[in-house]
């Protein structure tokens, strides 16, 4: 009858079936095995002495004090700058913009600026905040650049959370007579708030994790204070695990580790609190 | 009483306008000034070293005597790493989206993309330090000629960091397949391999490359894990079990010392820094222009 | 009209049940398709005509969550039964979807896939041209064979879909509201169209539209709510129906 073969065209789909399989669980493997090198390294050098010291030469007095405050000296500086300035760049291009070439080449800019290396950035920052502006090492130069950084993904974020506000409900305002700011005041911002958040944290995050254009910007230097205003010189965590990391005795590459331990826990409450907020941002709409 | 119909000015919703539309032109400031600090720098690095040179020269050595300016094996080091970690991150990347998109359950499915968000947000320089301490001895324990500082263990990184990215663009793209082709080609008697590869894939194909130019733009741009497994040897080969170095790790290398501004030194910065923002503009705007037909043929 | 007796059935849907989790779909229905005969499954939305259909040759194999009871026999074999390749079922038993749904490959491809997939015999290029021809396509695209499927009309659309379903020559092709996303003169198209296929093939097809229920099958179901409440002569289920909620359907008083 017919020669269709069907016994090896399933042994084929069998086959390509759990190869997939294969190849997904050995990515999560590898994964895993990043998480468990890290902490098997870093747990044993995790302790009070560690979160409470400043940066050494000798490993067992070394600590992430001043990189640990550099650290909320830059984010909270960062999103003092980029939440605003992001989230109504996003309302500009999706409640006032008309579309147009203007709109369009606006739009197409910011999805590039998204794939730019951070490492430019740093360059740009190096040039303008700390050379030209004459801001020098400090954690403001830092946030701003930051701040650049991590505008498209805000922006972004934010503008896909205000166009899945549905039509119908800024006609209804506007049939009762309201005016723009108002319709986007009392209805848009409420029910896209949960995807702006998210968006936020996320990009926040990033904020935290960037290591290149700060160390552009010469914030690689030994700091042994914590920031006390917006002109102080500061370190960061990533920069103090890269300093760790590229010193060749394996003390240091634990205390690296260690390091990492802090900076991933604080990454993982950011993304939980973003994830909660969507949660409850979906379910409170069914 | 009748009340007119008035062109009540608001001054209030005009002055909101401005300033919301300041917010989003920091955007387009932003670029103007990347490109402007980029081509003064630049320019004035090519003053005094020939383009020519600087493209074409296989001699790399503008910390040491004698200085030499030709960028090939910063370029050559960037593409071992964008090479060897398509490598690892395309077919693992194409693999796990086919089997989240094709075969896995909501349930998996609903556990498995947020993890892949998270992934994707480990810091880079955790990746650095996880090439140089796990990867490189591993290499090291197979291959006995490799370097501490060595391409392979850096490209094997960068591919595993990419990889959420490219998983995910991927699903999303075979996602994006509408349901309705591969019941089609179900009723025709095909296996669940037969529709992925010959129905569902092409279908998909704008998509995944899309995802493919953005995780090479994405290595082109790596910085740190690099930097860390890499080296700093700007050497001219294709030895990935040498120590090479790549535009990125040169930009960080210059800037830990302390270079004064207005030094050639300090101006091949920025002429290294103008190639790799070409290289992965031309990158994003042709994955974005793929993305944006993809989305038009499936909406 | 013919008479039962002349035609052989070719699938018995034999006290079928279908649910979703805990809804239930369908519930025990059991009817016979005769051969080369035009059956029409009709009943307002979401009374189970779909599912029926879609179990026909295991579609629904693809629903997370769907459980099945009861037997339907192709030629004397359970389609259900333990180590039937549902594969083997849709080499065996076509089908037509409610919107078209050509592969974005050349209308050539389109037609040609299915036989190639399967390795079916004989020359693929003559397949591919009868399919064409029955399916009533093939004068508006013989010059053009190698244009991308994407750029026909939305109702040649759907005769190609009907031509790849032709090109397997299934024994069954199950047609679920096939004309429900085309407009007036595609749809009687498409009608006149099912009035040839039923010289050599079994069709099963669900319709919403009951003026062409009545004008293309020669058998009628109706469903409600996932009960067979009618099944029989078309004539008779819309001039004489047995069931009164059968008539108020029928004659447009719901649904």
């Amino acid at each position: 009858m017919k020669d269709n073969n069907l016994n090896g065209r399933h042994l084929l789909a069998k086959i390509f079936r759990w190869t997939c399989i294969a190849v997904t669980g050995f990515a999560v493997l590898i994964l895993g095995i990043l998480i468990y090198q890290v902490t098997v390294m870093g747990l044993p050098w995790l302790d009070m002495q560690f979160m409470d010291s400043f940066p050494s030469r000798f490993p067992e007095r070394a600590g992430i004090k001043s990189a640990f405050f550099g650290t909320l000296w830059l984010v909270g500086l960062t999103a003092l700058f980029a939440i605003p300035t992001g989230v109504l760049a996003a309302i500009y291009l999706e409640e006032y913009a008309k579309p147009g070439k203007v709109t369009r080449f606006i739009e197409l800019n910011i999805a590039n600026l998204a794939g730019v290396p951070s490492i430019v950035y740093g360059i740009l920052g190096l040039a303008l905040f700390v050379r030209f502006f004459h801001l020098e090492r400090s954690v403001v130069a830092g946030a701003l650049t930051m701040s650049l950084l991590i505008l498209p993904v805000i922006i972004i974020a934010s503008k896909e959370s205000i166009k899945a506000v549905p039509q119908s409900l800024r006609q209804a305002a506007y049939a009762v007579g309201a005016t723009p700011w108002q319709v986007i005041r009392h209805h848009v911002l409420p029910s896209a708030i949960p995807g702006v958040l998210t968006g936020v944290i996320l990009a926040l995050s990033r904020a935290i994790g960037e290591t290149a254009p700060l160390i552009m910007m010469g914030a690689l230097t030994y700091i042994a204070f914590i920031p006390e205003g917006p002109m102080d010189e500061f370190t960061a965590l990533p920069i103090q695990i890269f300093n760790w990391t590229a010193r060749p005795q394996l003390e240091f590459h634990e205390l690296a580790s260690a390091g990492i331990i802090v900076l991933l826990g604080v990454l993982l409450i950011m993304n939980s609190i973003a994830v909660y907020i969507r949660y409850r941002g979906t379910r409170s709409k069914m | 009483m009748e009340e007119q119909l008035t062109g009540r000015p608001r001054l209030g919703e005009k002055i909101l306008k401005g300033a919301f539309f300041c917010c989003a032109s920091i955007s387009v400031v932003t670029t103007i000034a990347v490109i402007c600090i980029l081509a003064f720098e630049t320019y004035g690095f090519f003053v005094e070293i020939p383009i020519t040179d600087f493209l074409f020269g296989t001699e790399w050595t503008p910390l040491l005597q004698p200085k030499s300016y030709g960028m090939l094996p910063l370029l050559c080091g960037t593409l071992m790493i964008v090479v060897g970690s398509s490598i690892v991150a395309l077919p693992v990347g194409i693999a796990s989206a086919v089997y989240l998109s094709e075969y896995a359950s909501d349930r998996v499915r609903n556990i498995v993309k947020p993890v892949l968000e998270i992934l994707a947000g480990i810091p880079t320089v955790v990746y650095g330090f996880f090439a140089l301490t796990f990867i490189t001895p591993m290499l090291q324990s197979i291959f006995e000629s490799t370097h501490v500082f060595n391409a392979a263990s850096a490209a094997i990184v960068v591919g595993i960091m990419v990889l959420p990215m490219v998983a995910s663009m991927c699903d999303d793209a075979l996602q994006s397949v509408p349901d309705s082709l591969r019941e089609g080609a179900y009723s025709l008697g095909a296996t669940s391999f037969e529709v992925t590869i010959r129905i569902v894939l092409p279908a998909a194909l704008s998509g995944i490359f899309a995802s493919f130019v953005l995780a090479i733009s994405r290595a082109i741009g790596e910085t740190m894990a690099v930097t860390l497994a890499a080296g700093a040897t700007p050497n001219f080969t294709l030895n990935p079990l040498e120590s090479i170095q790549t535009m990125t790790a040169y930009i960080v290398q210059v800037s830990l010392g302390d270079t004064p501004a207005g030094t050639l030194t300090y101006k091949t910065l920025f002429a290294v820094a103008a190639v790799l923002f070409t290289l992965t503009l031309f990158l994003n705007l042709t994955a974005s222009s793929v993305m944006r037909r993809f989305k038009e043929t499936y909406e | 009209m013919e008479t039962n007796e002349q035609k052989s059935t070719v699938l018995d849907i034999q006290n079928v049940s279908i649910s979703y989790g805990s809804e239930l779909a369908v519930r025990n229905v059991s009817m016979p398709i005769l051969e080369k005969t035009i059956t029409a499954i009709i009943g307002p939305s979401g009374c189970g005509k779909s599912t029926l259909l879609r179990s026909l040759n295991r579609m629904n194999d693809f629903i997370e969550n769907v459980e099945q009871s009861g037997n339907i026999m192709l030629s004397g074999q359970d389609l259900y039964e333990s180590g039937v390749d549902p594969v083997e079922v849709r080499l065996r038993i076509g089908m037509v979807f409610q919107k078209p749904n050509p592969f974005p490959k050349s209308i050539f491809r389109n037609v040609a896939w299915g036989p190639t997939i399967n390795g079916l015999s004989g020359d693929i290029e003559e397949r591919v041209v009868t399919a064409l021809q029955q399916a009533a396509l093939w004068d508006e695209v013989k010059d053009r064979l190698q244009d991308s499927a994407l750029n026909l009309s939305g109702g040649q659309q759907q005769r190609l879909c009907i031509a790849r379903a032709l090109a397997m020559k299934p024994e069954v092709i199950l047609m679920d509201e096939p004309c429900s996303a085309l407009d007036p003169v595609s749809t009687s198209r498409i009608e006149d169209l099912l009035f040839e296929l039923k010289r050599e093939y079994t069709i099963v097809i669900v319709t919403h539209n009951m003026q062409q229920a009545a004008r293309v099958s020669e058998y009628t179901a109706f469903l409600e709510n996932g009960v067979l409440v009618e099944f029989g002569d078309t004539d008779q289920v819309f001039t004489r129906p047995e069931n009164q909620r059968t008539e108020e359907y029928v004659t447009g008083r719901f649904g």
